[in-house]
């Protein structure tokens, strides 16, 4: 196995003894970048913004926004106070970095976070993480106190002058509070639901102030870069989709688990890292970064995965959450069970996302039932073309990728299902549990 | 002062190939508008702020102005017009188009079909832009959301659920409008509806407006719900009645009846709101009691009379009475105001004349025919760019609702709100408003306080409302005046009904004759003598009417004309009933049997303002006409009865004929008589009256009449009633906490007790305890106390 391709850097810690303890995070050297950043020598927040832009680093949250330029965006002169908020609210089907980092090292982000807000000069910084996590909240809480009681947080963090606090605020269970204005809604003790934009929240965020919102590995991904410079960064990765990020693998292979790499790295490779497709099968569909990623086929196992790949091979590196589904997934079935999370997701403010997740449910319950006639699948694209692009928020347009991507490559397997009288596949032979060769 | 408009800074872009020069900062389906295009929309309402949920206004943007085009369709009421900007709306792009029948198809998916129950059917928003902007038939062919139906999320408002679209227009009225956010979205996804908290009700005054800017039929009232169709309905233009506001108000009747009320679209006056009592009061011309026929007394008894025999009667009663004075409550027309002046002095030669149907002064007499006849000061929109408004006397979320949105929209902006009250209401509260605390009987002092307060920093971009109730208060408004003039804040005067200020105008005062003539001065008397040929008009001013009332009860006065006075609203009812029993002759014109009716010789029913054309003249002096919404033979205007008597008057020798007999006679005699250019008189501050001495540990009194309350205008309407804010005293904490954890208390005061619920309210101003005027019993000066008097306050129930 070659394990060479790997750049362990965010997850060079996870097998570390009490690797989410600060003594063992600084026992490998932990909080040092904190250090420099804020020592004389780094050139004050100014030098470290200059730092992330010259990295390359782009938002890891899926939508790939260079960070740096994000930070330039926060006007200076602006007299309210400015804020970083995380947004730890990871809640797309598939996806599963941000999660696993903070469970194992929660000092990888906290160091980020005080690196991230010295830059943008804030001194207050919030990390909205998703409610259902307890375990993984209560892991950042200690941190945060540890960081206090280290004196990484408070007033005049070792001597420099600056001042931070961090609040670890814990979410209420709606996949919507991923969008950055919905999050800032619910941080603000509010309903759930997206800010109309303008103004951004560069300009008008928390609480109407100047504010940064980051996705957990891209501030994660900050100390790595004032420690090693921005050179080594950028030395990692391709030409636009500079450095390394988690790839979640899941599903139909051998070993499913956060695989760190540089972008551009193949699903061929991944593939490899993980042992392959489970013994006996071959790949039949995977994402390239979560469920509201159009989905890919056997024919892209060589698309470079960074934000221009597979762009070009019509999807979106997203969250690089490859869901790895082999031959025995009814693609119809899953593409429903999306669809019902996304109708159960809708968070209600606009019509496409709140009436068309209804009845895109219904119209793909039928198909796979094998009811329904050919043209439903046309009615069905025609629906998904009446969403996407229609709606207040992004949320929708995820929604309508699983559905047009798998007709684009699965149209046939749709019509199996009508021609079957219902579905073709038997649903334990996808299952984790299902005996190789065995069938109902 | 003059208020030059500012400059415009104008954009120009290309509508469906048209090009139009719009305001910066224009949205996009606004200026759609200015090129005759309808943008298909739901959530968008011109006065609410761009939420952009319901997505029915997507255009394609073929260049954003900077030569780019946007990819998607974007939401034309969240997007601001740029320079050079290119728009195709649904007319000319096909991919808007789509996009609009798209989202008109998904909000159909959960929309029940069931228009042809659902009261909005004929005029719904939904249902026309579906035959205009969707498909005729739809593809959904599955389960639709249900809900149980409907709910009550007011005693008056009720709530479809599965016919929500949730635009939240509703939401956001209530939010940014009238600031009561009492509904809010609750669930998620398809399952969202608008909810209220466990036992927190939609009580708001302004609740029905909701219901009229609801793009469906999810709303509706109880009032109205299933009554009538819309296109079985007439809508006729009207003013309400009920305060001195002038809100445009749109009556919809069928078959002589009035169905229900809506706000009518005035930007200058109410712009598209209006409140509930304007909405929803209009049931009681239609109750059990209301008057169809004149009635002569005979024998002690009221019997049915003809229309000549009724004024004969009242004519020959009048005449042989001697003397007799005129009350006219503040409700009438100002053309009906006008009948009274003039027949007060041409048919009955005298001055005794007064609308004030409340406790009242000389010196507000003064105050009105020095300060108010005549003027326009002050606007609504002036209220808008004022710096900073002072109230005095007046709570305008009670006593003047329009003016309580506007100062609200106001406060939004830059324009301060002062109160001088003696606690912080929820009205000024959501008026951001700053509160001087005062107790009743201190406003002088604090008036004149304000002078010299930095905080308030009155100067000449200011506004001093003065309500009704501060003449109560000796010197009050006298140091408004002064307060206006040393700072240079405009000044205006607010009553609380529709007609007070009509009545000023047409000279219901023993000072005041038409048009702001002083009756004091000789060249004033002369005009009007002359406008109306006759000879001479009395020299002294006339019995104001607290004196008419003492001199009736005294036989110095003998006969009384009364049209539309409740005995309780005056300073002392007991006082006026027993003088209305002690006058030898009572004319009463009246809609309602009410206890001047029982006590009056003769009745004579006049119309209630749906029957008769009519001026009400707001607050801000701006006249506000209306037609008759119904042709009613049979129900005759006050000025008509008026007329009639006066005929029958003149044929005793008492007096001549008034001239006119119809509404526009009044106004062509109105305007010909014009108003006063000479010298305005200059008010006298008399002699402070004599107070009643306070009894140890007693209270001051404070309180006025709250929006929705016992007033006769709102019988008919239970469910308007039950929405109603419930009758409480309200303390300061500490006096609260001498009442041993008492929940309920005994007031007594030189008029008797009454009994009521009591709560803290956190600034309240000790030793003073506040009452809703109207809300209990006969009101506070039947039951309780006499104006400006104190009560004792003892510990009731726990």
């Amino acid at each position: 196995m070659k394990t060479d391709t790997l750049t362990p850097v965010l997850t060079d810690n996870w097998d570390a003894e009490r690797s989410w303890t600060l003594a063992s995070y600084e026992g490998r050297g932990g909080y040092g970048a904190m250090r420099t950043a804020l020592g004389p020598d780094f050139g004050g927040p100014d030098a470290i913004v200059q730092a992330v832009k010259d990295s390359g680093l782009r938002g890891r949250g899926g939508a790939g926004f260079p960070t740096g330029m994000k930070w330039g965006f926060i006007p200076q002169d602006n007299p309210k106070p400015k804020y970083l908020v995380v947004n730890a609210d990871e809640s797309e089907p598939g996806t599963c970095k941000d999660i696993p980092l903070m469970m194992a090292s929660p000092h990888t982000l906290l160091e980020g976070v005080i690196i991230s807000s010295f830059a943008i000069r804030a001194n207050h910084a919030f990390i909205y993480v998703r409610g259902e996590v307890l375990h993984v909240i209560r892991r950042l809480q200690r941190a945060v106190q540890e960081a206090y009681l280290a004196g990484h947080l408070g007033k005049d963090i070792h001597g420099s002058g600056y001042d931070l606090d961090v609040v670890v605020h814990a979410g209420a269970g709606a996949y919507i509070c991923g969008e950055e204005t919905a999050l800032l809604e619910g941080l603000e003790g509010r309903r759930g639901q997206p800010r109309l934009r303008p103004p951004f929240p560069a300009v008008a965020g928390l609480y109407a102030s100047p504010t940064v919102i980051n996705n957990v590995e891209s501030i994660a991904s900050v100390p790595s870069i004032i420690g090693n410079g921005a050179e080594w960064f950028a030395s990692m990765g391709t030409e636009k989709s500079k450095g390394f990020g988690i790839f979640s693998l899941s599903g139909h292979v051998v070993r499913p688990g956060q695989y760190e790499a540089p972008l551009g790295i193949t699903l061929r490779q991944l593939i490899d890292l993980a042992g392959g497709i489970r013994e006996g099968h071959e790949l039949k569909f995977w994402t390239p970064g979560g469920s509201s990623t159009p989905l890919l086929t056997t024919e892209h196992l060589d698309v470079p995965l960074d934000f221009e790949g597979v762009g070009a091979a019509g999807s979106m590196l997203g969250t690089r959450a490859l869901q790895i589904f082999d031959e025995t997934t009814c693609v119809v079935r899953a593409v429903l069970r999306w669809t019902e999370f996304y109708k159960h997701e809708s968070c209600g403010k606009c019509t496409p996302c709140r009436e068309g997740t209804w009845w895109l449910v219904q119209t793909l319950a039928r198909l796979e039932k094998g009811e329904g006639q050919e043209s439903d699948l046309d009615m069905l694209l025609d629906q998904c073309e009446n969403i996407m692009g229609r709606s207040f928020c992004a949320l929708a347009d995820g929604a309508t990728s699983p559905i047009s991507s798998s007709i684009k490559y699965f149209r046939d397997e749709y019509l199996a299902h009508l021609t079957h009288g219902g579905c073709p596949f038997d649903p334990t032979a996808s299952t984790a549990f299902a005996q190789t060769g065995a069938s109902a | 002062m003059t208020t030059t408009p500012a400059k415009i800074d104008t954009v120009t872009l290309t509508i469906d190939g048209v090009e139009v020069s719009v305001p910066k900062d224009t949205l996009v389906i606004r200026a759609a508008e200015q090129v005759g295009v309808q943008i298909p929309r739901f959530c968008d309402h011109p006065l609410l702020a761009p939420v952009g949920a319901c997505r029915q206004c997507l255009v394609d943007i073929p260049d954003a102005g900077n030569g780019k085009p946007i990819p998607k369709p974007q939401a034309s009421c969240t997007i601001t017009v740029a320079e050079g900007m290119v728009v195709s709306t649904q007319a000319t792009s096909p991919v808007a188009d789509k996009a609009q029948q798209g989202i008109m198809e998904f909000l159909l998916v959960n929309h029940p079909l069931d228009c042809p129950v659902c009261d909005k059917g004929g005029e719904c928003p939904l249902q026309n832009q579906a035959m205009s902007n969707g498909r005729g038939e739809t593809r959904f062919d599955g389960v639709k959301r249900t809900f149980p139906k409907p709910i009550n999320i007011s005693p008056q408002v009720l709530l479809d659920r599965e016919r929500c679209i949730v635009c939240q227009r509703c939401t956001r009225f209530a939010d940014e409008i009238a600031g009561d956010p009492f509904i809010a979205l609750v669930e998620r996804g398809a399952q969202q509806q608008i909810g209220i908290a466990d036992g927190a009700p939609f009580l708001s005054y302004f609740s029905g407006n909701t219901i009229q800017i609801c793009p469906v039929g999810a709303l509706t009232s109880a009032e109205y719900r299933f009554r009538s169709r819309p296109f079985d309905l007439v809508s006729t233009p009207s003013v309400a009645e009920h305060d001195s506001c002038g809100a445009a108000i749109r009556v919809d009747h069928r078959r002589g009846k009035v169905m229900r009320r809506l706000a009518g679209n005035d930007p200058e006056v109410n712009e598209e709101w209006i409140s509930d009592k304007d909405r929803f009061a209009f049931q009681y011309s239609r109750q059990d009691d209301r008057l169809t026929h004149p009635m002569v007394r005979e024998d002690g008894e009221l019997r049915p009379a003809s229309w000549p025999e009724a004024f004969a009667v009242a004519a020959r009663g009048l005449h042989a009475a001697g003397s007799a004075a005129v009350l006219t409550g503040g409700r009438v027309t100002a053309e009906d105001a006008y009948a009274y002046a003039k027949f007060a002095r041409v048919s009955l030669g005298t001055h005794d004349i007064d609308f004030r149907a409340r406790p009242h002064t000389a010196e507000e007499a003064d105050f009105l025919a020095s300060r108010v006849a005549l003027s326009m000061d002050v606007t609504y929109d002036d209220l808008e760019r004022a710096s900073v408004v002072v109230l005095a006397g007046l709570e305008p979320e009670d006593e003047a609702a329009t003016i309580f949105l506007r100062l609200r929209k106001a406060s939004k902006g830059s324009t301060k709100v002062v109160a001088l009250a003696p606690f912080t209401t929820r009205g000024l509260g959501k008026m951001k408003g700053r509160l001087v605390p005062t107790a009743p009987g201190e406003e002088a002092e604090a008036l004149r306080a304000l002078a010299e307060d930095a905080t308030t920093a009155l100067d000449s971009g200011g506004v001093i409302l003065v309500g009704e109730r501060l003449a109560q208060h000796h010197g009050a408004l006298t140091a408004a005046v002064e307060l206006a003039r040393t700072t240079g804040a405009r000044l205006a005067w607010v009553p609380r009904r529709a007609g007070d200020r009509g009545a000023v105008e047409a000279g219901c005062l023993p000072t005041l004759l038409p048009g702001g003539r002083p009756v004091g001065d000789a060249s004033a008397r002369v005009d009007a003598a002359t406008a109306w040929g006759i000879d001479h008009l009395p020299d002294a001013p006339g019995r104001d009417g607290n004196a008419i009332i003492a001199a009736l009860a005294d036989g110095s006065l003998g006969g009384v004309v009364v049209g539309g006075v409740d005995p309780d609203d005056t300073a002392d009812p007991a006082a006026t009933r027993a003088a209305l029993e002690a006058a030898s002759f009572v004319v009463s014109l009246e809609q309602r049997e009410t206890d001047v009716t029982r006590l009056a010789d003769v009745v004579l029913p006049i119309a209630p303002v749906t029957d008769k054309a009519g001026t009400f003249v707001t607050w801000e002096g701006r006249p506000r006409p209306f037609d008759a919404v119904f042709s009613n033979p049979g129900s005759l205007p006050d000025l008509r009865v008026l007329a009639g008597i006066a005929d029958e008057l003149a044929a005793l020798g008492q007096g001549s004929s008034l001239g006119f007999r119809t509404v526009p006679e009044v106004r062509a005699e109105m305007e010909a008589m014009g108003p006063w250019d000479g010298v305005r008189p200059e008010p006298v501050l008399g002699k402070e009256p004599r107070k009643p001495r306070a009894k140890a540990g007693a209270l001051v009194l404070a309180g006025w009449k709250q929006l929705l309350d016992q007033g006769s205008m709102q019988d008919g309407d239970p469910h308007l009633a039950a929405t109603r804010r419930p009758a409480v005293a309200l303390v300061s904490p500490t006096t609260l906490a001498g009442l041993d954890g008492a929940v309920d208390v005994v007031l007594t005061g030189d008029r008797g007790s009454v009994t009521v619920p009591v709560e803290a309210a956190a600034d309240m101003v000790d030793g003073v305890v506040w009452l809703p005027t109207h809300s209990v019993g006969r009101g506070v000066l039947a039951d309780l106390a006499s104006p400006g008097s104190t009560v004792t306050v003892k510990g009731a129930g726990k």
